[in-house]
């Protein structure tokens, strides 16, 4: 199979093809949504970086959720989104996330955890 | 706690030379357990750790930089059959993916079986600017009565639209229909906003399928035969099949 060889921050063709009329390259939205929203997810297996990894996983979705946010609201893509630059916002929901898994882990018995996530959750 | 970290690209069944740089520019490497081969880098906690990428993933240059590194890795590894794993999947050492092997070998295995003599081509189909959200017309109508006038044309306006957005939603069902018929399996994503598709026009489909290598051509003719009336219709890929390589969390 024929592929090109060279690196550096250009997105190739794959297989070397030349694209035919309706075919374009690959492009950097491309790239981010299959990263970043697809592929294997295995965060649940990341011992030291179990929090870490369910911080991102949260950030992530809504790098990608804010494309449909930001457009509907006719804002700056990403610069101005709101779940990024509000950071209130984004910890409430970062907390809401840890306090599910933690729950989960926990078992249900943990009511202070339920609880304080129900007071958190209209903000 | 040590300085480094082991970043997972991919998990694949067969090890392929991979001569492109990984994230951050760090070498890329492999570790093998049984049948399985997991493609790393050792990447500093410096950046890699969590309050580090709690930064830079708002970071759209070092985002675009790592997601396109990540990306170029996953592609010369994917030579053969692979399973892309998630960006920034960051692992404490060696031992922890060793051991990720071990434990998931099976559906890890089982994965890559349903890639093999497959790839993944995206397919996304965009409306003419009548169909999305065009701009009302300002000029022109009744000049005496300007505020009657203006008021039909927008009612006209939207009538308009919203039959071309109906028409443009069941054109994209059948072009997925169509396309999913063809290939082994199939996933329609969200749409990709115009800034980072690059295109103005409205993104009626945003497509995954995934096509037995023998039927890469007969795919594309038929991509290129549903487009047309207003719609375009636009192949990318190969990709590596990151679109159907899902492992349940666990």
């Amino acid at each position: 199979m024929e592929r090109m060889t060279q690196s550096g921050p250009v997105v190739r063709q794959p297989y070397g093809v030349a694209p035919p009329g309706g075919r374009e390259p690959a492009n950097l939205g491309d790239i981010l949504e299959r990263v970043l929203d697809r592929g294997v997810v295995i965060a649940g297996d990341i011992r030291v970086n179990l929090l870490d990894i369910e911080l991102l996983t949260i950030k992530l979705r809504l790098l990608i959720a804010s494309v449909d946010t930001a457009r509907e609201l006719g804002i700056d893509w990403w610069e101005h989104d709101p779940w990024l630059s509000g950071r209130d916002r984004e910890l409430v929901e970062e907390n809401r996330r840890l306090r599910r898994r933690l729950a989960a882990v926990e078992g249900p018995a943990d009511l202070d955890i339920g609880h304080r996530e129900a007071g958190h959750r209209d903000v | 706690m040590s300085d480094s970290g082991t970043y997972l690209y991919a998990v694949a069944s067969e090890s392929v030379p991979v001569d492109v740089p990984g994230v951050a520019g760090t070498p890329v490497r492999t570790l093998t357990r049984g049948a399985l081969v997991a493609y790393v880098s050792t990447v500093p906690l410096a950046e890699f750790g969590e309050e580090p990428l709690r930064h830079s993933l708002e970071d759209l240059d070092w985002l675009a930089e790592t997601a396109r590194a990540h990306h170029r890795v996953v592609e010369e590894a994917a030579r053969v059959p692979v399973a892309p794993v998630r960006l920034v999947t960051v692992y404490a050492d060696d031992d922890q993916v060793h051991e990720l092997l071990d434990r998931r070998g099976e559906e890890f295995l089982a994965v890559l079986f349903h890639v093999t003599g497959r790839r993944e081509w995206g397919v996304k189909a965009y409306a003419g600017q009548a169909a999305g959200p065009a701009a009302t017309p300002v000029n022109g109508g009744d000049p005496g009565r300007p505020g009657t006038s203006y008021l039909s044309r927008r009612r006209e306006s939207l009538r308009g639209r919203e039959q071309a957005r109906r028409l443009a939603v069941t054109r994209a069902e059948h072009i997925h229909a169509s396309l999913s018929r063809l290939a082994v399996a199939s996933r329609r994503h969200r749409a990709q906003d115009p800034r980072l598709s690059g295109h103005d026009e409205w993104m009626l489909l945003n497509g995954a399928y995934l096509v037995d290598v023998g039927r890469d051509e007969e795919f594309a003719a038929l991509v290129g035969s549903l487009g047309g009336d207003g719609v375009d219709v636009r192949l990318t890929g190969p990709w590596a099949p990151y679109s159907f390589t899902v492992l349940e969390p666990g």
